[in-house]
């Protein structure tokens, strides 16, 4: 048992990345609860989605033989470019409005 | 032990220490660059894993540009110097303490269950590959990323230039 879990654990292979994703979607998921800030939060969706293409890059290369893996994550990559660019505009049409950029505290639309 | 699992827990320890900084400091800017090093990180693993264009790609667009467009974020965001720099946590006690049971749960799922055994030959070289499935089969989907981005860079000048009309 514990020969085999040394010889598991010096050998990465696809569980290894699997699981290195898992443990960074959860650190981005603690950001996006915890923080009050926008762009921490921001912060935290961009460590969501680099978890998210570390998953299809490992696939890619441990599971199947051909680059679908790879486009897709570039996609992703040009997406999370789109929606920071869009987010940020966003940010600061809220703060020109609200003069703060804590969330706790943008709450117009709350009853 | 060989190097390449020598490398794989150096650059895991690196993406995974600096993102846990990320949850913890106080400084919003500190934040940033420990950003800077996870995504750094995650490249150093997608040439790890055979992906060499996009390791350059993320270098290129996410700590060139994402990460420099949060910058400015925070740096157009804030009033005065380092006083409104804080970035304040709340419910960072139960939060963390149920994503710890998640990613518990997450990481005996992995190592319980049997994945299918692929290509284990190294691949040399990616780009050629993707330029050919990128101009063949993934046509449509690259035109239509093209006008995605046309797309949010119109909405984003938008709204980005209303703001001085009102000033």
């Amino acid at each position: 048992m514990e020969n085999s879990f040394i010889h598991w654990l010096s050998q990465p292979e696809l569980t290894h990345y699997l699981m290195l994703g898992a443990l960074l979607f959860c650190i981005g998921f603690t950001l996006v609860l915890t923080r009050k800030n926008v762009i921490m939060v921001l912060m935290g969706i961009e460590l969501i989605l680099n978890s998210a293409n570390l998953n299809f890059i490992a696939f890619s290369r441990y599971s199947v033989v051909t680059l679908d893996g790879h486009l897709t994550a570039l996609f992703l990559i040009i997406l999370a470019a789109a929606e920071a660019a869009v987010a940020l505009a966003i940010v600061l049409n809220i703060y020109n409005r609200f003069k703060t950029i804590d969330i706790d505290e943008i709450s117009l639309l709350k009853g | 032990m060989e190097l390449t699992a020598i490398l794989f827990y150096v650059f895991s320890m690196i993406t995974l220490g600096s993102a846990i900084y990320m949850v913890f400091c106080k400084n919003i800017v500190h934040a940033a660059f420990a950003l800077m090093f996870t995504l750094l990180g995650v490249a150093a693993l997608y040439v790890l894993l055979f992906a060499d264009f996009l390791a350059a790609t993320q270098v290129l667009v996410y700590v060139g540009g994402i990460l420099i467009l949060i910058l400015f974020g925070v740096m157009l965001t804030t009033q005065g110097f380092t006083s409104n720099l804080k970035a304040l946590t709340s419910n960072l006690l139960p939060v963390s303490a149920l994503m710890t049971l998640v990613a518990a749960g997450m990481v005996f799922v992995f190592y319980t269950s049997t994945w299918p055994a692929g290509a284990m030959e190294e691949p040399s070289g990616t780009i050629t590959g993707l330029g050919m499935l990128l101009l063949h089969e993934y046509m449509l989907p690259f035109q239509m990323t093209g006008v995605l981005l046309l797309i949010a860079i119109i909405g984003a000048l938008l709204m980005a230039t209303r703001i001085k009309h009102q000033n």
